[in-house]
């Protein structure tokens, strides 16, 4: 086989493997400390796709679009959690399996409601859209290799967070005994809601990447959400 | 400081507090002893807001503390040494210590992690391990250093010195004694009567989830049929 053919798609794999990434992290962090099965993660890297498609749009720059809409994703994350997801912590799977798969309806209704059954298409900047010449000759488009950094510098920044700063301190006691952290302080509620925050975030920034190649649409998060499972099974949780 | 009035308490379908009444004023070592399972720990659940009461009232500072949020009855100034440690097992030692530390809010005279290491000098050469790699009594002075390093006014240890050698158990009473001295107030669960009616002010007996004596150190001494009746001993 043709190295250069062999490159490629390795990092086409990488870069798929980044946007699984993105999604999954904030999958099996609420798995892995609230003990939720959230199906309607996929709904949160819809919106989160929809609202920067429709910031790009607006302000003409696809940049400006994701620094705006990663706030109002980390927000719809924590409202979503407030209003709907902290009542089934308690419950068993099934019932949150039940009730997120509910969640996935409503979202895709509400998404068509406000943005219409079409999907939504964004152009790429001109920045990215090129192609980049790799060493051994290899061509390779610009905006790939830009998914492939964001994700790299978003595990770094992760593995930052929770080993380093007092808030992943917080998480992982939280995480292991939360009767016990609350009774030392900790607003464990709170927490969860961020965390539920940064996962939603992180979850509508792999929507956000997307976009420019596959567009927003309806129904967009089922697909990842499924191939997501399948790395979390794969990869351990 | 902290007032239990008349509380009471269940889990579930069955009660266990009927009736808990207790006193602790500002700088006092106050000991809740009794049987095993009589409510001693339910007591302290209660307080934390861990366990919900259904009748009488729990107040700290004067203000009511009854069923608030765990984390506000830390806020208000509780410290818990809990039963069975219940260190951070996945949290450094040192991650343990600064987690959930809160710095002093009045003076300078804090709780800091270099106090806590001049307290417990064992936990000095530990900070980098695990939680779940020390032993008993590391554990056991970590989970005492954890609660101070939040500052309390009040301090609750839960059976602190349960399963541990009687070299690490004299340390234990030496650290109570120090705390003592500086002023924090401290309720004290524990198996060990005869040291506790030499260092600590008062104590109450509970038997079936209820106060059936209570008196001072000097009292309890004179009190041989006490410790046969209510504490098995
Ligand atoms: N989580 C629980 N669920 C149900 N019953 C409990 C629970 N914890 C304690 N109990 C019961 O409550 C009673 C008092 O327990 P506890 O307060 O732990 O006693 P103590 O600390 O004095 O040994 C015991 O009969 C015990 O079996
Ligand atoms: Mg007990």
């Amino acid at each position: 086989m043709d190295i250069n053919i062999f490159v490629e798609q390795l990092l086409n794999g990488f870069q798929l493997g980044m946007l699984l990434f993105l999604f999954a992290a904030g999958l099996t962090l609420v798995f892995g400390i609230m003990d939720l099965v959230n199906l309607a993660h996929g709904s949160i890297y819809m919106v989160g796709a929809f609202t920067a498609a429709t910031l790009t749009l607006w302000l003409d720059s696809f940049i400006l679009g994701i620094i705006f809409a990663l706030p109002l994703t980390l927000l719809f994350g924590m409202v979503l959690e407030f209003i709907a997801l902290r009542t089934i912590y308690a419950r068993d799977h099934m019932d949150q399996v039940l009730a997120t798969f509910g969640l996935i309806l409503f979202l895709n209704e509400l998404v068509r409601i406000i943005w219409g059954p079409a999907g939504l298409a964004i152009p790429l900047p001109i920045l990215l859209d090129g192609s980049i010449n790799l060493p051994l000759g290899i061509v390779y488009p610009t905006y790939r290799l830009f998914i492939i950094l964001i994700g790299v510098l978003v595990a770094i920044g992760l593995y930052w967070l929770v080993a380093k700063t007092r808030l992943g301190m917080l998480i992982r006691a939280g995480a292991s005994n939360r009767v016990m952290a609350s009774a030392l302080g900790v607003n464990i509620r709170l927490l969860f809601t961020a965390v539920f925050g940064l996962g939603a975030m992180l979850a509508g920034l792999a929507g956000m990447l997307i976009a420019p190649i596959n567009q927003a649409q309806i129904g967009m998060g089922e697909e990842i959400l499924i191939l997501a499972f399948v790395v979390i099974v794969i990869g351990g949780i | 400081m902290l007032s239990i009035q008349s509380v009471e308490a269940a889990y579930g379908d069955s009660q266990v507090l009927y009736g808990m009444t207790l006193e602790i004023s500002a700088g006092e070592f106050v000991t809740l002893l009794g049987r095993n399972g009589m409510g001693k720990t339910t007591t302290v659940r209660t307080i934390m807001g861990i366990l919900s009461i259904v009748a009488g009232n729990i107040k700290f500072e004067e203000k009511i503390i009854s069923n608030l949020p765990s984390f506000r009855v830390a806020k208000y100034g509780i410290g818990l040494v809990p039963e069975g440690r219940q260190i951070f097992p996945n949290l450094t030692v040192r991650e343990n210590l600064v987690a959930t530390a809160v710095p002093a809010n009045n003076k300078g005279d804090g709780w800091s992690m270099e106090r806590v290491i001049d307290l417990f000098p064992v936990l000095k050469d530990r900070l980098g391990s695990m939680g779940n790699q020390l032993s008993g009594g590391e554990q056991q002075m970590l989970a005492i250093g954890r609660a101070l390093m939040t500052n309390p006014k009040l301090l609750i240890l839960d059976e602190a010195t349960e399963g541990l050698a009687p070299m690490v158990r004299q340390e234990i009473w030496k650290c109570l004694q120090r705390l003592k001295k500086e002023s924090l107030a401290l309720l004290v669960i524990d198996k060990n009567v005869d040291i506790l009616s030499q260092i600590a002010d008062r104590h109450y007996i509970i038997e079936k989830g209820r106060v059936v004596w209570q008196g001072t150190s000097m009292e309890l001494r004179a009190n041989e049929q006490l410790k046969q009746n209510y504490l098995g001993v």
